[in-house]
């Protein structure tokens, strides 16, 4: 396509095809940090296309193809193709990647040991791995945490953190600007703003990590911890997996080791303060 | 060279993987992907040289191929658990009938939705038997429901319910208001038995089912891997019997899909190599057109020949239905969009 990129994120290689210049120029600034081998094959297609070709110029709206679509699903004005651009990268990771089991969860790691959470959309997950990344955290990945079905082990996948509406002012108080991407203001899924992980976060993104904590934040609400049985975790994280089911043996496998080796909590916190201090007592009790 | 023409070249082994650029294989693995043939590629060049990370990404794709194959042999499992106690028979069709009876097509192939041949005798007590055992119905359009039960060969699709995957169930294997009427009867009486138990059709009559569901019934969308299928099924049989090609030439005749079939066979020669007998070899100036539609892909994996595509769409409601039954059928879509 006329404009593209190839980005690596974790063990995943993209190709990014557009066409038009300025989602992949931001994509550009977002990822100029990430590694760079231009000898490897793409092991993911993502494109971004007007589905029709005066739709480039008039009313420009953003398709997201590549090799796998949503049918019907609606394009993004011009403004927002960096959001569509996102949107196309965890499509292909979502229904495409098979090497590892997929949880749609953020992830954060201490000496080698990883912190996962997972929580549906606004439970605070990734605003809490953002502002935990920022501390003496390695940041793995704000969207999806891969589990090895052979080893056990969590990897990162540390694509560029997608802060929505309160978590942005909360986060950019604490970061240098030039970390962070353009504000796109009113997109369907509210104000968004790209954080670029790391460099530290960014180098180590092949250094898998050991399960050590599993947390099911909610926002909102008073401060509490519960613990939470294999069964209900086992279940949450089954609807949490995007490929547990084409996964089969190796991916149950996973799954059962995962939750029968790592204690779960859910978690109600306020605010991100308090969030991040009960994660804190978490870890101190279950990593001694 | 473009992606889609090296994909064909390494699938025909008219040319060594290891002679290709890095960059080639962005191509030709967006290409696959957008074939539904990446774990068959995977499977074609296990063994090959190949970059370290097209090794293992290959690796992958071959192993969630066996977890779905296997899925669907399970599917087909289920379906014979509630048909058998009825005493209602049943061929497995496409996809899961090449896993059933472990044929070379079968390696890393995608078996999408169940597909099965019952007697039409037997299609009411088999649906009742589905919808007992946890399949519903997917379309909820009272028109749809009707249309496929005037005129499809097939019921309308079910789901189940816990599983959630579908099954189509056959009666035969074009429209009912197609313009050729295979012998239904003929395709279940003479099926036979594969190694994994399930009866199948057999090898001339799959075949024959092949080359109809790619180049009489649809618009040739997923050709590649219809006539890849085609080429190894018809490779295998002919190994195994001297006298298949005539066979299947006696059973195309029988169902009317002599064109069809011998259409496949120059296809399979000029795409991927297929060495066919004598008699199987005339030229066919419209082939051109059928081999442009099956590589219409750019190295993005978007299909570059719209009107082509458009074409072809048009020409399978042509051959699937009488012109006015069309135009009524035409009409009632576009007044409910």
């Amino acid at each position: 396509m006329r404009h593209n990129i190839r980005i690596a994120v974790g063990p995943v290689q993209f190709r990014i095809g557009s066409d038009w210049a300025e989602p992949i120029s931001a994509l550009e600034q977002l990822y100029a940090g990430y590694p760079q081998d231009d000898a490897r094959p793409a092991d993911a297609t993502v494109r971004l296309f007007a589905a029709r070709p005066w739709r480039r110029w008039v009313r420009p709206s953003v398709h997201i193809g590549g090799d796998f679509v949503v049918p019907d699903a609606l394009p993004l004005p011009l403004s927002m193709g960096l959001l569509a651009a996102e949107m196309g990268m965890n499509l292909q990771v979502a229904l495409g990647w098979r090497r590892h089991m997929l949880l749609h969860a953020s992830a954060v790691a201490r000496d080698d040991r990883a912190l996962i959470m997972s929580g549906e959309s606004g439970s605070g997950k990734s605003t809490l791995a953002a502002l935990l990344g920022e501390g003496d955290w390695r940041l793995m990945g704000d969207e999806f945490t891969l589990i090895d079905p052979a080893s056990g082990d969590a990897l990162a996948f540390p694509r560029a953190v997608s802060l929505k509406n309160e978590a942005i002012a909360a986060v950019a108080a604490q970061v240098d600007a030039a970390r962070l991407g353009p504000l796109m203001a009113g997109t369907p899924k509210g104000d968004i703003r790209h954080l670029i992980p790391r460099a530290d976060a960014i180098a180590d993104m092949h250094e898998p990590a050991r399960p050590t904590l599993l947390l099911f934040p909610r926002f909102g609400g008073a401060a509490a911890i519960e613990p939470m049985g294999e069964g209900e975790a086992f279940v949450r994280l089954t609807e949490a997996s995007t490929n547990y089911v084409a996964l089969g043996e190796a991916g149950f496998a996973a799954l059962t080791r995962l939750v029968r080796e790592t204690p779960a909590f859910g978690v109600s916190y306020p605010d991100s303060a308090t969030g991040i201090a009960l994660v804190e007592q978490l870890w101190a009790e279950v990593a001694k | 060279m473009s992606a889609v023409q090296t994909f064909v070249d390494l699938l025909a082994g008219r040319r060594e993987a290891a002679a290709l650029a890095p960059r080639e294989w962005d191509g030709v693995i967006g290409v696959a992907r957008s074939e539904a043939m990446l774990p068959t590629l995977a499977h074609r060049l296990d063994g090959a040289d190949l970059p370290p990370t097209v090794a293992a990404l290959f690796a992958d794709q071959r192993a969630a191929a066996a977890v779905a194959q296997r899925q669907a042999l399970w599917e087909a499992e289920m379906a014979r658990r509630a048909l058998a106690p009825l005493g209602i028979e049943f061929v497995l069709l496409k996809g899961a009938a090449y896993a059933a009876a472990n044929m070379a097509c079968a390696a890393g192939r995608q078996i999408g939705d169940l597909d099965i041949l019952v007697l039409a005798s037997d299609i009411r007590r088999a649906e009742n038997a589905l919808l007992n055992a946890g399949w519903e119905w997917v379309k909820s359009d009272p028109y749809d429901d009707f249309y496929y039960r005037e005129h499809m060969h097939e019921l309308p699709p079910l789901i189940h319910k816990s599983r959630d995957r579908m099954i189509d169930v056959h009666h035969t294997i074009l429209p009912r208001t197609h313009r050729i009427t295979p012998d239904a009867l003929a395709l279940v009486s003479d099926a036979v038995t594969s190694a994994g138990g399930f009866a199948v059709l057999n090898p001339a009559d799959m075949t024959c089912h092949c080359a109809a569901h790619m180049l009489a019934d649809g618009d040739l969308q997923g050709g590649l891997r219809n006539l890849w299928d085609f080429n190894l099924m018809t490779r295998d049989f002919a190994a195994a019997d001297p006298r298949f090609w005539e066979q299947l030439d006696v059973r195309a005749r029988l169902h009317g899909l002599r064109d069809a079939v011998q259409r496949a066979a120059r296809m399979s020669r000029d795409l991927y190599g297929a060495v066919l007998p004598a008699g199987w070899n005339g030229p066919e100036t419209t082939d051109r057109w059928f081999r442009q539609r099956l590589v219409a892909r750019d190295d993005w994996g978007r299909v570059t020949r719209p009107l082509l595509e458009q074409a072809f769409y048009i020409r399978s409601h042509w051959l699937r239905m009488p012109p006015t039954m069309l135009a009524q059928h035409l009409w009632t879509k576009w007044r409910k969009r």
